[in-house]
């Protein structure tokens, strides 16, 4: 009972909702049984970037990749159009439990629109249209209860937007919204600071979990942001350039923390920045101009890339 | 200096004169409460803060100023405004209450929640309930709401419950504040919707990112958010109501009575008369030295109320502007 | 068994938090084998929100029903009093009211002193805005003008009107209105109900034309001072056209409400049915004389004013109804044709 790896199992979501009627995914059970092969500590790695700020020691001594796991959700033949904008063109992807997915590609490519669709947000967007198969555990979205939908598959954005509450108030507000009664402060502190825990963020913050999160630093909003994410316990979780505004030094924790992650979660994260798709990612997708160029695993894609258009792309990076 | 002439806009000369214009607007505020000041003065001297209670029946007051001539003794300016004052608070305090919940939910709806159809046609609505004037609402009132109380709502034990004290005619405190609501609902929902537009998309995709349902998005983060601008719409309501004239006079019954809460329900069909319904029924009796200066006092008195009302949304609005974002 | 250290430290691990779930809650995966989206299904709220959004609902359908009824049944009542004559008669005094004239003379009331109200406002509220968007120092009398544009917005009709009164009665201003033979001075005159209906006005075309000042973008200015202009030039020649848009709007809106008001006519215009012409200037002996607009005939012929004629108070709230309705109107074809910024905010016309 005592095992950590109990606890990614977490099958709170599917077993407490009988109405659901759906079994957890029997799948998990193996990613959770099997232990995670970490060669390097990213944590050690990361400090040694830290103290140093030697950038190459990233790209140098990264790979220690996650263990792919069960495909938790595909994307088949996906298309989403603005008006007459086709935004992302027939794009087919697996996304799996215990790795990381990068996804790559040129500014305006449609990368965000991939995620928010993933997120059912889309469907916003009055003009937005989406054309094909997204299933979450072989389940079609469509067909899931929306809400419901976006409990299991959460979302991290660009920016940081936390709400202009406390601290401690924006990571219990899911918690608190979502289900038929508010839980009451004293037991949603556990949560809370665990779950500021696991973004990095509850040393800064622990004093001051009653102050207005909008007067933290970028950096910190931002792993607010995923805080408040993670408290939530999703199972997929979409992370939209979560460092896109952030230091060196909260870059690492933030990367530290996807990797660490992975165990339990499957993630999807959008980067500009290759050397981090490169240190994060498991599997690698490019984006351009609404297509999915290329896929693939991460060492085999930045090696040895296919298409003409990724070498291109990628070529700045690593040449 | 024949430069002068040719080129008669130097921009020292052009801010002085636009610096002009806009300070004559603070002439017009310093002069406004001067001039009713001093024209109160007579009628708060004469009564002491006993001006606000309830001495003497109010409308055989105001009858003994209008017959006191051109020379009023002291005894004259004999007034007691609660009544005024009572009803003036009671119907803009319904009203903004009433208003308020009718105007947060309709924002609420117009802004998230209605298909793109009723929007079509809610929004058209709200601006022309905005844009009608208030006599209208007042003749619809008295001629449409009040006779339909007053035949079908009002029972005949109600009617004789209280007929030693009041007359019930269908006119009242009831039909002043329905109607009242309606006039000063659109404003609130006006600026509701503007403030709720105001806040950041970035939060209510957070916020349903995170799987909560649109509804408590709308009211634990937007609204939340957009509190101040749903205070500064309430307040400006407010001081819509309170100086709402016309409208009044034509549907409240016009009488100098403090409704009784006691009476239950019957409560809401006594007849009123706000103090500005007051000030513009006697208008036409105010070269009575007595009357002007008492009409003046209670214009003054509406005249301080809006200013701290006025104040009171200028706070309300400050936080707004800390967020800095308008998408 | 080796576990990770977490960047914060260690923890042990939390058990699920056991979250009540909503009744009847929970996917509706599968249901229909037609692709049909599933999109929120309310029945997975909490109780109290259910019924919070019943209740939004119907303040939607209700503020609907008010609106289109206000409407409809004016526009009955108008169709079934309004007649030709009665808009091209002059209303005279007599026993039976419902037999008795027209209403001519306020019609062209209105019409004046909307006139006069928003010729004397928007000179004032443009200089006003501009003065504060362009010039704005010292900044705490800007703030001071600003705030006081919004006290008078804030005053009540009522205190305005007996404000013009006192005001008016001054022998300086004994031109603007019948003055006795002793030196008293009416005080009430069209000019002078005119001139406290610019105050009504003002605020929202100093508004409209801040607003459009202020969503010019600094480069603009920055070109036309690169070209020699001076600021006055710059403001007259480049500014003030490209807010043409937003000025008529506020405009709009301001004759909107002035039409629209009744307390500042019943206290300010005297109670004189017809145009009620004072002095021999011709032209100024209007302005000075005395009359009604279609607001205080509607109230007059209520059962709350002397006439109590409810056809003809139906027929002129009509007309009356009609007008401030085509002054909206025109505030949306403005908005449409010409303003490019700051309209967006106030469509909803919050003043
Ligand atoms: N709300 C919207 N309405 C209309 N078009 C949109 C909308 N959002 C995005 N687009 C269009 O969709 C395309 C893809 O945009 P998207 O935001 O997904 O790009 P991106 O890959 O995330 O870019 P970046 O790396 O700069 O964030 C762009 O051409 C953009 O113009
Ligand atoms: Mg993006």
């Amino acid at each position: 009972m005592i095992d950590p790896h109990e606890k990614t199992s977490r099958p709170a979501r599917t077993t407490d909702e009988p109405a659901n009627g759906m079994m957890p995914p029997p799948i998990r059970r193996i990613t959770l049984d099997s232990q995670p092969t970490v060669a390097l500590p990213p944590s050690q790695d990361a400090v040694a970037i830290a103290n140093t700020g030697d950038r190459s020691l990233a790209a140098a001594g990264r790979p220690t990749r996650g263990v792919a796991g069960p495909e938790r959700m595909t994307i088949s033949d996906l298309s989403v159009y603005y008006g007459d904008n086709h935004a992302v063109k027939h794009v087919s992807l697996p996304i799996r439990q215990g790795e990381v997915l990068a996804l790559i590609g040129p500014s305006g490519c449609g990368k965000t629109t991939l995620l928010r669709t993933l997120n059912r947000l889309t469907e916003l967007t009055g003009t937005a249209r989406r054309e094909g198969l997204i299933t979450l555990d072989g389940t079609d979205i469509d067909s899931l209860e929306v809400t419901e939908h976006r409990r299991r598959v959460s979302m991290v954005f660009q920016q940081p937007n936390p709400f202009p509450m406390s601290v401690f108030d924006n990571v219990a507000y899911a918690l608190r919204e979502q289900g038929a009664k508010r839980p009451k402060k004293k037991v949603l502190e556990p949560y809370v600071v665990d779950a500021l825990q696991r973004a990095g963020l509850y040393d800064e913050v622990s004093s001051n979990l009653d102050h207005p999160a909008l007067r933290l630093s970028g950096g910190q909003q931002q792993r607010l942001c995923i805080a408040r994410a993670l408290a939530a316990r999703p199972e997929v979780l979409l992370m939209d350039e979560p460092c896109s505004a952030l230091d060196p030094k909260s870059t690492n924790v933030i990367e530290e923390l996807i990797v660490e992650l992975r165990k339990e979660l499957a993630i999807v994260i959008v980067t500009h920045n290759l050397q981090q798709a490169y240190r994060v990612g498991d599997h690698v997708a490019f984006m351009y101009l609404g297509d999915l160029v290329e896929y693939g695993p991460t060492d085999d894609l930045f090696d040895n890339p296919k298409a003409a258009r990724t070498r291109d792309y990628i070529g700045g990076a690593f040449g | 200096m024949l430069h002068r002439l040719k080129e008669p806009w130097t921009d020292r000369r052009a801010g002085l004169l636009l610096g002009a214009l806009a300070c004559s607007v603070l002439a017009v505020i310093v002069f406004m409460l001067v001039f009713i000041a001093i024209k109160a003065w007579p009628s708060f001297a004469n009564n002491g803060l006993s001006w606000f209670s309830s001495k003497g029946v109010v409308d055989q007051q105001f009858d003994a100023m209008v017959n006191s001539g051109l020379n009023p003794s002291a005894a004259d300016y004999e007034l007691g405004a609660w009544p005024l004052i009572y009803a003036t608070l009671l119907t803009t305090f319904f009203a903004t209450f009433f208003g308020l919940i009718f105007s947060l939910l309709s924002a609420i709806f117009i802004v998230e929640f209605a298909p793109e159809r009723i929007r079509r046609v809610i929004v058209p609505v709200v601006r022309l309930l905005a844009a009608v004037p208030s006599v209208i609402y007042g003749l619809i009132g008295i001629l449409v709401l009040a006779p339909f109380i007053g035949n079908s709502v009002i029972t005949a034990e109600q009617k004789s419950s209280v007929q030693f004290v009041i007359p019930l005619s269908g006119t009242g405190l009831g039909v002043a504040i329905a109607v009242l609501t309606v006039m000063i609902t659109p404003i609130m929902i006006a600026i509701t919707v503007d403030g709720l537009h105001a806040i950041p998309r970035a939060w209510k995709e957070g916020a349903l990112a995170l799987g909560v349902n649109r509804w408590r998005a709308m009211w634990t983060v937007t609204v939340r958010a957009a509190r101040p601008a749903i205070i500064a719409g309430a307040v400006l309501a407010t001081a819509r109501a309170l100086g709402e004239a016309i409208m009044i006079s034509m549907v409240a019954g016009s009488k100098g009575f403090s409704p009784n809460p006691l009476d239950g329900f019957v409560f809401f069909f006594e007849p009123v008369r706000t103090m500005a319904a007051t000030v513009v029924e006697n208008a036409e009796s105010i070269n009575a030295p007595a009357m002007q200066s008492s009409l003046y006092a209670l214009a003054l008195v509406l005249l301080v109320g809006a200013f701290f009302l006025s104040l009171g949304s200028w706070i309300a609005k400050q936080p707004l502007k800390k967020y800095g974002t308008r998408s | 068994m080796s576990v990770p250290t977490r960047p914060g430290g260690t923890a042990p691990p939390l058990p699920p938090l056991p979250l009540p779930r909503s009744p009847g809650g929970g996917g509706r995966q599968g249901r229909s084998p037609k692709k049909k989206r599933v999109n929120e299904s309310i029945s997975t709220w909490r109780l109290t929100d259910r019924i919070g959004y019943v209740l939004m609902w119907a303040a939607g359908l209700l503020l609907c029903a008010i609106g289109i009824g206000i409407l409809a049944y004016m526009a009955f009542k108008g169709v079934q009093y309004l007649r030709p004559q009665l808009v091209l008669t002059s209303p005279t005094a007599d026993v039976d009211q419902s037999a008795s004239g027209g209403f001519l003379d306020p019609l062209l009331g209105t019409i004046l002193i909307t006139l006069i109200g928003i010729v004397i406002a928007t000179p004032i509220a443009i200089g006003a805005a501009t003065w504060i968007v362009e010039y704005g120092r010292p900044t705490w009398l800007a703030r001071l003008i600003d705030s006081g544009i919004e006290i008078i917005a804030g005053t009540p009709d009522i205190v305005i009107a007996l404000f013009g009164l006192v005001l008016f009665q001054q022998g300086i201003f004994g031109w603007m209105s019948f003055t006795a033979a002793g030196g008293a001075v009416f005080g009430r005159s069209f000019l002078t109900a005119g001139a406290m209906m610019s105050l009504i006005a003002l605020p929202m075309v100093f508004a409209a034309t801040r607003e459009g000042l202020q969503s010019i973008p600094i480069h603009i200015r920055e070109a036309s001072y690169a070209l020699g202009k001076t600021k006055a030039a710059t403001i007259r020649r480049v500014l003030l056209p490209s807010v043409k848009a937003n000025i008529s709007t506020g405009a709009a809106l301001g004759m909107g409400r002035i039409a629209g008001d009744t307390a500042i006519i019943v206290v300010l215009l005297g109670a004189s049915l017809t145009l009620d012409p004072e002095g021999d200037v011709p032209g100024l002996n209007v302005l000075k004389g005395t009359g009604s607009t279609l607001t205080s005939y509607v109230y007059n012929n209520s059962p709350a004013g002397e006439g109590n004629a409810p056809q003809k108070a139906y027929a002129a709230a009509f007309v009356l109804l009609l007008i401030v309705l085509a002054l909206n109107f025109a505030v949306d074809l403005i908005a449409r044709s010409g303003a490019k910024t700051g309209l967006e905010t106030s469509r909803l016309g919050a003043r």
